[in-house]
Formats: C-alpha cells, structure tokens, sequence
C-alpha cells in the first residue's frame, strides 16, 4: 500500500567501539540505515542504545571505528555537523525550555536556519523581520501538523508529560531534518497519547520522507512501526533484521525473557 | 410573498451572488490558520462557491437528482473518507467522494476520492467552457426547492430527516434579523455541528440573508482563545457551553488571591442586586447601586467580558435545553444580552424569541416575526408560519401526523401562553397527565423547579390520576453534606444525612417556594406538591433508576417504590423500607430505613387578571 519506496544505505555505522573508562558502552557494532526507513534500536536497559543514538549526532566520540552520512566517511561526528547535515533529535528525558511557549520552543528548532545575525534579530526589523515571519510560517506548519494550535502560547512547563513529547518532536521537526533520531518517544506515556506519536511518527515520515531511528522499549510499538530493528545486549549487536526476523531470534528471546542456566 | 422573478432574492444562490456584488470586498468569512485570521471576501468567497459548483457539475452532478440516493459526499478528513469506503458496500449509488484535507490522504487512489481542489480546478475550466452555466442554474432554482436536509436527534425515535426549502430558511433568519436589528457589521463565531438546525440558522441563513461575517475556529479546542481574538457581536450556544465557561470563571476565581477575590464577590453581589434590571432599562434601581454597578463595571464586569471575548455581544442566545436560572442571571448581570429562543428542527430553530427588555427566565419569549402558535387542548404547542418543514424524507406518514388540515406542526411539547403573551414550555406533551381535578400536570416541570435548588439533585413528582400531587426527593450530598457541616451537624452518609431533620427542614422551604411560585402559573397553581420525602438512596443508573443520560424513569421508580407511593397518599406519617442496591463491583446489597414524610404549605392561587 505504502507508496514510500525506501531508497540507499545513508548512514553506515562499522565497528563503533565506545567506552567510559573501564566500561564498555558500545563494542564493535556496525549497522546501516537506508533513505527514508524507520529503524528501531533496541534492547535491556543498559544496553548501550542511548549512547548509540549519541554517537550518530556527536554527542560521544567513539574510541574506535567509522560513521559514513551521505557518502562523507568520518571517525565522529560533532554535533553541530551533525545538525547541519539534517539530523534532529529528541531526548529521553524531556530538554524543552520549560519557561517558554510551545511556540518559542518550536521556534529554537529554526536557529540554524536562521541567516541573520543576533543583532538584527534582536532589533526585528527589515530582512530579519521578513526572516521570521518567514520561519513562524513553517513553526505554524509544525503546529498544525502535530494538532497543538490550542497550546500555542502555554508555557511548556504547564502541560502534561504526553503533550511536552508532542512539543520535543515539534523541534525537531521545525528543522526540517532529513534524519530523525527519537530516544524513547513513548517512554511514560498512555495507551493513547502511545497512539497518537505512532501517528506522527508515521506521518512524518510517510508525508515528509524523512528517515528515522527510534529507541523505544514498548515492543508492540516497534514491532508495528519498524522496517528493520538492531538489538543490542551489553554493548553488543545480537540480532539485525526485519521485526518479523528479529522476534523469532534466540538470542533475542533469551536477551528479554533471561536464560535458563 | 415574494415576487418569483429570478432577480428576487429568495435562494442562498442569488443571495450569495447579491453579497458578492454590494459588498464584494467586506469579509464574508474567517477562519484562523496557521496562527492567522484568513479572510475571504464575499466576492472571493462567491467565485469559490462558483468553482466547487462547476467542479460537481463536472463530475455530474444535476440540481435534481434521481430521488433519494447519496451520489455525492464531501467530507472533512480521511477519517471520514475511511468511514465512507466502509459504508460503500451499503450505498451502491455513492459515486463520488470529496475531501477536504488532504492530510494522510496520499495513498488513497481510488479513482472516485477527489480532494476538494482537484474540484475547484475543474470547476474552473468547466466555468471557462460555460460561462452561462452558474447563472442559467442559479435561476432556475425556485425558493421551495429543498435547500437542506437536516436529520431530527431521535431521542424520541427513528432519525428523521427533515426536508427545509430556501423559503422557509429565509424567512426565519429575515425575521430574526429584523427581531434582533441584525446588521452587515456582525461577527459571529460557528463553531457548532453543522448538521444542527442551530448552526445551520445562525452561520448559514441568517449570514447570507444579511450579510454578516462568520467566523471559524482553529480547532475545537481553541474556541475560547479564537472567540476572545474576534469578539463576536452575535452569538448562539446551548446551556452547556455557558455552564463550562462559567465554571472555569469561577475555579479561576477561587486560585486568584484574596483582594482580587473580593472585589470579584463584592461587585458580583452588586450586579445580582441590580445588573439585569441596568441592562433591561428598567426603573427602579437607586443612584448608588448604579454608581456601584458602573464602578463594577470598570474593574470587573468589563475585563470578565473580555476574558470571555464577549465584550462586543449585542446579542447571544442560548437554546436547546432549560438553562439554570442562576447561570441565565449571572450572564445578564453582567451585561451581556443572553435570551433564550425555542424551536426545533423542523421550525428552523425559529418559533419564539425573548425580546430586548422582555427577558424572563421562566418563558421563551413572544412568538417570532411571521410565526402563529396556537395551543391544542392537550396543551400541545402548534406552530405555523413559512418556517416550517416541508416534509419529512421519504415519511409522508409522519409528515401527516405531525402537521395538521389547518397548516400546524404539532411540535410534540406542551405548555402555555402567559399573561403577557409570553411562550412558557412545560414538558414534552406525551409525559404531561391530569390531576384526578382535571387539571393539567406536567411532572418534569415541577421536578425541574424542584433541581434548581442546589441542594436537590434528583426529584420525582407523581400526580397522574391522584387529587395531589407528591414527590420524592433526592438531596444533593455535596451540597447538602457542605450545609451541614457549617452548621455542625455530623453525619455518616447519604442515608443518615437525608433522614435529619434539619435537612428535611431545609427541603421543605425549597419545596414551599416552588409552590409559592406555582401559584403564579394559571392551571399548574394545582400541581403544588402536598407532600413529600427523601429518599434514602441517591437513584442510580446502576438501578435502573435513572437512564444513562440521568433522566429519571418515573414508571420504574413508582413501581419500585410503590410502598412509599402508598405512604405518601395514604397520609402516613412515616413509612419503613428496604431496598437492595448493586454497587459499581457488581455485588449486592441492601439500604434500609424509616422515611419520615411531611406535609407542605401550599398556597392560594393568584388570579392575575389577563
């Protein structure tokens, strides 16, 4: 049915190794991501999924190994290249500026599209004005999108837990990433509002195209939202494949329910 | 009666194209997008029309088509396209379907799903192909054409879809906007369902008749912000909407500190003393409470109307349902003109309206510009006037039945005409019984009376057949429970509480006032309720008591209770019961207790000379 055709590899990971002093995050895990896929990571907790999704947009350096976005092959990647490049992200625990409107918020998500400088901005006043009004446009577009016109204007800080991830991925969006990093969308959140970021995880990437890669803990969700899933165990890759291959995996089996010895 | 000419304005087409050529460039409708109030002039508004038209010409469709089959829907979203692709199978004539939204529509490519712009471009090159085309259609289109089909609620039946010409939709909302001096310069907010006869009065008719501006919310849920953006000068919403506006005034009030609460519960004081007689014109009210209300005025009535973007209303009504009188008094006091109107379905909403100066809380009005009402013996309200249906769809039986030889529509509720020529509903005329005297007694009234009291939550009258009339009552715990603890009476639960004295004093004043009132009302002076009791449960859906939409189910409940119905007409003094109650977890159990029953003053019905 779907009229998304999923396209080349964009994003080659090989032998990512990480460490923290003695611990080892990450060792020796390679995997791709193709144009316009979803792909799910996932896998215990503690099992090194954050710091993967760390590792794709800079925040971590990897002691060993290589990162290959569109073609450029690097040993890290920083984070502000990373952005450039489109990719956005959300983080686990919510890093919204509590104090601010939702629009506010959305609007932080166009700061590396914006092309004048501070001071200008600052003053609001003839290109940059014209800039802006430009930006708010696309902000509003975001808002439409994700159905939250009525809490425009409410401070993030006043609105439940479901509707401030609703915000996060707002500003991510607002950037207009080609690639989407989500850690955990639905961690703490009801059947409902569950529902709900499914839809826009689906709609983003079905109307915008956009590639993404989600953390998410709720195998129901992945299993339905995925075209392909990586599990990690300890730091290490146990199984790469499509939901259906990856469910009927062992290793996998015996990662989740425990072995017994 | 209007001229037939094809000049004459008597259908929403040549209204339209009328508005597009006198005030082409004054906004016809808004509605907010992206953050923004988008305008589309009448004349702009006119060419869409002209184009979405043509585009359903193209697609084939003709002014009359074979008779009773849906060819044609337009829908809002894909949510209702789905809904439309499930009923396919059903509805084999369904041709076309045009959305609206395109949003997660990609991926439907059926050949016959259309977005509402694909349309429009046809539309626009048909229009270039046949210049004549739209004013050719347009005079032929004669004012008893059906204009809508508008489907009844059915809570009393099968849906029945009720067939309105441009006549009868415009000869309503020409006399509205004569009743009310409606003007161009109106700003309305629609955000009610459109399939409701409400909406499709006050947005549709009455703007095009006239010409004003309507205005449409973002989302649903942004109505409160949109309406304070607009301020609307004319405004229409059942009780309900009022109701929720108020409660959150007022949970607003009791955060905001304790200068700010003052003032607000002083001046409050003020304007329930005297806003309602200010804002009639009426005499009577002393120089300083005047002085006090525009004080009021100044720093609270007016920033709460703004809060509540009705700073501009002229005029807002409210209909649908009974509205409480303490919610009708708070809006007036304030300023704001809120009147009441009766209709229905089937009379374009358009049958009684509360005049400027003549609002009362107890009536509907005076009969509307254009409509007579007549009352049938039974006390059933009959109507008649060109706002009335032409039929119902494909039912010429209940076409029949509900309008009479002479041209009345028999609307199904009973009730009287006051003194004053004021409309006064009762009930619905099938619930309506006679006293064993003969007169009338409408049960759901006394029992409404009786709830407007906050501490009665449930009350049941029974007097069909009897000499007297008798009730049950059900106290609210809330609060009742509140009352009490003021004044330091303990007590364990409902059951304990509802047998106090105290309490059985405190209802009986309520009921003495409600006969007290009904001495004023011509034939109901003899509904005053003689005796009463309350029970020693709250009904309950769980029990069958009450239905779900907590009506209460007056046969079920007499039957139930028959002892205490006895009781009451037997004169006892007090009546022992045990009665089983099912808790929310399924299990059983049962409530006993030894009701007391009292005997109320009634009083001497005032002959008001007519």
């Amino acid at each position: 049915m779907s009229a998304r055709q999923i396209g080349e590899v964009i994003l080659n990971l090989e032998h990512i190794s990480l460490a923290f002093g003695g611990v080892k995050a990450l060792s020796d895990i390679s995997f791709d991501v193709r144009e316009h896929e979803i792909r799910a990571i996932i896998g215990p907790n503690g099992a090194g999924k954050s710091s993967m999704l760390n590792v794709i947009n800079g925040v971590y350096r990897p002691q060993h190994g290589a990162i290959t976005f569109r073609g450029r092959t690097r040993h890290d990647m920083n984070t502000h290249q990373a952005a450039a490049q489109g990719i956005a992200r959300t983080f686990q625990n919510i890093a919204l500026f509590r104090g601010m409107s939702v629009l506010d918020n959305i609007m932080t998500g166009r700061n590396l599209k914006m092309k004048h400088g501070f001071l200008l901005q600052a003053l609001y006043w003839g290109p940059a004005r014209r800039e802006e009004l430009a930006h708010r446009r696309k902000v509003e577009e975001v808002i439409d999108f994700l159905e939250i016109q009525h809490i425009r204007k409410t401070p993030v800080g006043r609105l439940p837990y479901g509707l401030q991830k609703r915000v996060e991925l707002g500003r991510a969006l607002a950037a207009e990433p080609s690639m989407l990093l989500l850690d955990e969308p639905m961690a703490g959140m009801n059947v409902e509002e569950k529902q709900d970021m499914c839809r826009f995880i689906l709609d983003v990437n079905d109307q915008f195209g956009t590639t993404i890669v989600l953390i998410e803990h709720d195998m129901g969700v992945v299993m339905d939202l995925s075209d392909r899933v990586v599990v990690l165990d300890y730091g290490r890759k146990i199984a790469d494949g499509t939901p259906d291959q990856v469910r009927n995996n062992r290793e996998v089996v015996d990662a989740y329910l425990g072995v017994a010895h | 009666m209007p001229q037939e000419s094809p000049s004459a304005l008597d259908t929403f087409p040549r209204l339209l194209l009328h508005h597009a050529r006198v005030r082409g460039d004054r906004p016809a409708i808004r509605e907010k997008e992206y953050g923004i109030w988008q305008s589309w002039a009448w004349a702009q508004a006119a060419d869409e029309v002209r184009a979405i038209a043509c585009g359903l010409a193209e697609l084939g469709f003709r002014l009359i088509a074979t008779e009773g089959t849906i060819r044609f829907a337009v829908v809002e979203d894909q949510e209702q396209v789905d809904k439309m692709l499930e009923v396919r199978a059903s509805c084999p004539l369904l041709e076309h379907v045009i959305y609206d939204d395109p949003r997660g529509m990609r991926h439907y490519n059926q050949p016959f799903i259309h977005a509402l712009d694909e349309v429009q471009a046809m539309g626009a090159i048909h229009n270039r192909n046949h210049p004549d085309f739209i004013a050719d259609e347009v005079a032929r289109g004669g004012a008893d054409d059906v204009a809508i089909m508008l489907y009844t609620s059915g809570t009393t039946g099968k849906p029945k879809g009720v067939c309105q010409t441009h006549r009868a939709l415009i000869a309503a909302a020409r006399g509205g906007q004569q009743f009310d001096r409606l003007t161009a310069d109106e700003d309305i907010l629609s955000y009610l369902p459109m399939a409701w006869v409400g909406d499709n009065l006050f947005s549709y008719a009455q703007a095009l008749v006239t010409g004003f501006t309507i205005n449409c919310p973002e989302s649903g849920d942004t109505v409160m912000t949109d309406m304070r953006e607009i301020g609307p000068t004319y405004y229409f919403a059942p009780p309900r909407v009022y109701e929720n506006l108020l409660t959150q005034v007022m949970i607003r009030m009791e955060d905001a500190g304790w200068v700010k609460r003052g003032l607000f519960h002083f001046f409050m004081d003020v304007a329930k003393r005297c806003g309602a007689r200010i804002l009639d014109r009426a005499s009577g009210v002393s120089a300083l409470d005047r002085l006090l209300y525009g004080l009021g005025n100044l720093l609270v009535y007016a920033p709460l109307r703004n809060v509540l973007g009705m700073s501009r209303i002229r005029v807002a009504y409210t209909a649908g349902a009974a509205i409480g009188p303490d919610l009708f008094r708070f809006y007036r006091s304030l300023g704001i003109n809120l009147k009441q109107l009766y209709g229905q379905t089937e009379t374009c909403a358009y049958v009684c309206l509360q005049p400027d100066g003549g609002v009362r809380l107890d009536t509907v009005g005076v009969p509307a510009p254009g409509v007579e009402v007549r009352l049938a013996d039974s006390g059933e309200i009959l109507v008649r006037g060109p706002m009335l249906l032409k039929e119902y769809y494909k039912r010429p039986d209940a076409t029949a039945e509900s309008i009479d030889a002479e041209g009345y529509f028999h609307t199904g509720d009973a009730g009287f005409l006051d003194t004053d020529g004021h409309l006064r509903i009762i009930d619905r005329a099938k619930d309506v019984g006679h006293l064993a005297g003969g007169a009338m007694f409408a049960p759901n009234y006394i029992e409404n009376k009786l709830k407007f009291f906050q501490y009665i939550r449930e009350a049941v009258a029974f007097g069909h057949g009897r000499d007297t009339v008798c009730a049950f009552i059900n106290i609210d715990i809330g609060a009742v429970g509140n009352w009490a603890e003021r004044r330091g009476i303990a007590y364990s639960g409902y059951t304990d509480l509802a047998a106090k004295k105290e309490v059985y004093e405190l209802i009986q004043q309520c009921v003495e006032q409600v006969n007290e009132q009904l001495t004023g009302e011509g034939e109901l002076a003899t509904s005053q309720v003689s005796r009463f009791l309350i029970l020693h449960k709250e009904l309950d859906p769980d029990d069958d008591e009450l239905t779900r939409t907590r009506k209460v189910r007056r046969g079920f409940i007499a039957e139930k209770y028959a002892v205490l119905v006895e009781a009451l007409y037997g004169g006892k003094k007090s009546q022992f019961i045990e009665t089983q109650v099912k808790f929310e977890d399924g299990r059983t159990g049962s409530v006993a207790a030894d009701l007391e029953i009292r005997d109320v003053r009634t009083f001497q019905a005032v002959r008001k000379a007519a």
